[in-house]
């Protein structure tokens, strides 16, 4: 039997493990990025290599040694590096003397057959064509519950009254959801999780809103991201991340299949600012930050790992798209050296920084109303 | 009618069909000065501080001689064949310029896209033209002679010669014969690269770089990757190296890549791992706007010294 792991990214590996032991695998559960991790990318790869690469080289060894042998991840079409990684990673682990077979996964648009003759390679069990809707179903009935659980999270914790409970909800969701075993199961689980949710007790006020846009492996895993998320709801923010996983797979996997451009009112709104598709999601974080505004959010916090080229661009045009849209900007630069303590000293000035402007602005659209009522 | 163009990122690539093209059609072409500290302080004053060297090199270049001319020519290079694109940051150039460099009001963004088109280069320059009111016939004839002016600049390379700096042929009974890769912008910018081919030859090497090879054989080693980068120069400086690897028709290589510079991390690994594996000495230099002529000339020299006494080991075994 074939012993298959894939890189850690957020609370992914729970429909991803599910998917890949229905199709007959024996599945080695990559471990949360940690210090080892980290070291061990850093090691190995290139000095200039973006965070993620380190992080994902890291996994990679650790899931090797533990006595993976096939190791499956995505491609891509560039012009981001990110779709050129399995190629390297691959000649660096076989320089190491690893023993082991890359699957990669292109993108359905371009490469349908290699994703083919890839998928192919995964299925080692005989499945009736009802099973394959089955396990379809369920896992993409995970993975849309995973993403609900987060984003409530991100509602509900600048208003918890006690804190951390929050944290300890969505921990519990989390183990509710992958502890599922049948579609009905999962249904239930997801009334389960707004109850949970709705039983934290709130305080009522109107929390200052960020958007958080960026590269997706330092979005989506928060051992990436020094935990952002929940730093800023503890400092009492209400987040919203640009991308989850569930809307990533439909607008870069699904669409592409059908050679349509996904989330294309993100990438009209881009347009003024940035007119060219750049790879990555350089283009995605300034249309998100033109949305954002649009919606009334106070803050801008982009992140991107230390030389990513598309955000480098991002960043580049987004403080004037803020600027013009009267929001506040941050762009934090993650690497293996960035420490938690530093990012979140630097939150909390943006945070007060925000909750400050925000005063200055209600007091002065209150007045022109007040003149108005006296006369 | 003035036209500006920056000595940065394309223009060592292209420069001779940009030049002639826009001089046929009547206009006055002004380049930007030689790179000089001056220049690459005012690029990192307004790029942002994650860009690489030759971005932020662009951006000083740009604000040099924009106040000088009516239009600032900045392309926004998407592809030039079927197989790969650029880096993102020649995608997103002018955007970035646009909102980095402050009272930047005359650019003139050209998208270039020659991708499953043939006559889109012809296309693109008939439409440049249309633009400053010229005839149909002037532009046709300027585009002929631009293309002229830039195969007879491909042509000089193959002969051994390097136009940009000046050198018209070198001596082929020199010691050792090196293979220096790199983007053209880093290479050929005596600045940025601190003069280094010049060096290299003052040392006693014959030196080749990846526009000195026939593109023919550079094609012959495009199968050897599992998967093509994305990338027109990075695969020009790969598929170089994997043609000195394969023919061993130098004694080392020399990879220059700039400091953040964010497609060089594979191209470097992978031809690193290919020397390691094919034994060829390889040595990476990275530069940046710090770098110090003392530190750069002390490894050159070592390194070429290596090859040298390596090279007599071998014609003593020999004889």
């Amino acid at each position: 039997m074939r012993k298959v792991s894939f890189p850690y990214m957020g609370t992914s590996y729970i429909p991803f493990n599910k998917l890949l032991t229905a199709l007959g695998n024996e599945v080695v559960l990559p471990p949360r990025p940690n210090a080892e991790t980290i070291s061990l990318g850093c090691k190995f790869a290139p000095e200039f290599a973006c965070y993620p690469f380190k992080i994902v080289l890291g996994t990679y060894v650790q899931v090797l040694e533990a006595g993976a042998d096939t190791l499956v991840s995505t491609g891509g079409v560039g012009p981001c590096r990110a779709g050129l990684y399995t190629t390297l990673q691959e000649k660096i682990l076989k320089d190491l003397g690893y023993n082991f077979e890359m699957i990669t996964l292109e993108p359905p648009g371009r490469h349908l057959k290699d994703l083919i003759t890839s998928i192919k390679k995964l299925i080692n069990t005989r499945l009736s064509f009802k099973d394959y809707i089955n396990i379809g179903r369920f896992v993409w009935k995970q993975l849309t519950l995973l993403d609900k659980a987060e984003r409530l999270s991100h509602k509900v914790r600048p208003l918890e009254v006690k804190k951390g409970e929050t944290t300890r909800t969505y921990k519990k969701c989390v183990d509710l959801v992958s502890g599922a075993q049948s579609i009905k199961e999962l249904t239930e689980i997801e009334r389960e999780i707004e109850l949970l949710y709705e039983c934290i007790e709130k305080k009522d006020f109107d929390p200052v809103k960020i958007g958080i846009v960026g590269e997706i492996y330092v979005l989506l895993e928060p051992s990436a991201n020094l935990e952002i998320e929940e730093t800023l709801g503890d400092l009492g923010v209400y987040v919203e991340r640009s991308m989850f996983l569930a809307g990533y797979t439909v607008s870069n996997a699904v669409m592409d299949l059908f050679h349509m451009a996904g989330e294309r009112d993100i990438k009209k709104l881009a347009s003024p600012y940035f007119k060219e598709m750049c790879g990555g999601h350089g283009r995605e974080s300034v249309g998100n930050a033109v949305h954002f505004a649009k919606r009334g959010f106070d803050g801008l916090i982009q992140l991107s790992p230390f030389t990513c080229i598309p955000e480098i661009v991002a960043k580049s045009i987004l403080p004037r798209v803020c600027e013009e849209r009267g929001m506040g900007f941050l762009a934090i630069t993650l690497d293996e050296q960035t420490g938690k303590e530093g990012v979140k000293t630097r939150l909390e000035a943006f945070v007060d920084m925000l909750a400050a402007k925000r005063k200055k602005l209600k007091t002065t659209t209150i007045k022109p109303q007040l003149v108005k009522e006296m006369s | 009618m003035k036209i500006g163009i920056p000595r940065a990122l394309a223009y060592y690539a292209y420069y001779p069909f940009i030049k002639t093209f826009f001089e046929r059609l009547g206009l006055d072409v002004v380049v930007s000065d030689e790179t000089t500290k001056e220049i690459m302080d005012k690029g990192v004053e307004d790029a942002i501080t994650d860009a690489c060297v030759p971005v932020k090199l662009f951006h000083g270049h740009v604000k040099n001689i924009k106040d000088r001319v009516d239009y600032v020519f900045v392309p926004r290079l998407v592809s030039v064949n079927n197989e790969a694109t650029f880096c993102p940051k020649f995608l997103g150039l002018p955007d970035m310029l646009a909102c980095s460099v402050t009272d930047f009001k005359n650019l003139l963004e050209v998208r270039i896209d020659l991708k499953k088109k043939r006559l889109r280069l012809f296309m693109l320059c008939m439409s440049a033209a249309r633009r400053f009111r010229k005839g149909f016939f002037t532009a046709y004839n300027a585009y002929f002679k631009a293309l002229y002016s830039f195969k007879n600049y491909t042509h000089q390379f193959l002969q051994g010669g390097i136009p940009p700096l000046g050198i018209v042929a070198q001596r082929k009974n020199l010691p050792i014969r090196l293979g220096v890769v790199g983007y053209p912008y880093m290479l050929y910018d005596p600045y940025l690269s601190l003069d280094l081919i010049k060096k290299l030859i003052n040392m006693g090497a014959y030196v080749v770089t990846p526009e000195m090879v026939p593109e023919k054989d550079k094609l012959k080693q495009a199968r050897k990757l599992k998967k093509t980068l994305f990338w027109t120069f990075s695969n020009n400086v790969v598929r170089t190296a994997y043609h000195f690897f394969e023919k061993r028709c130098v004694d080392g290589i020399i990879h220059i890549t700039a400091f953040g510079c964010g497609p060089d991390f594979i191209v470097d690994k992978l031809m690193e791992l290919e020397a390691r594996s094919r034994n060829m000495p390889y040595l990476t230099i990275t530069l940046d706007e710090q770098t110090g002529q003392e530190g750069l000339n002390t490894r050159l020299e070592a390194f070429v010294d290596m090859l040298k006494i390596k090279r007599a080991k071998k014609e003593a075994a020999l004889a």
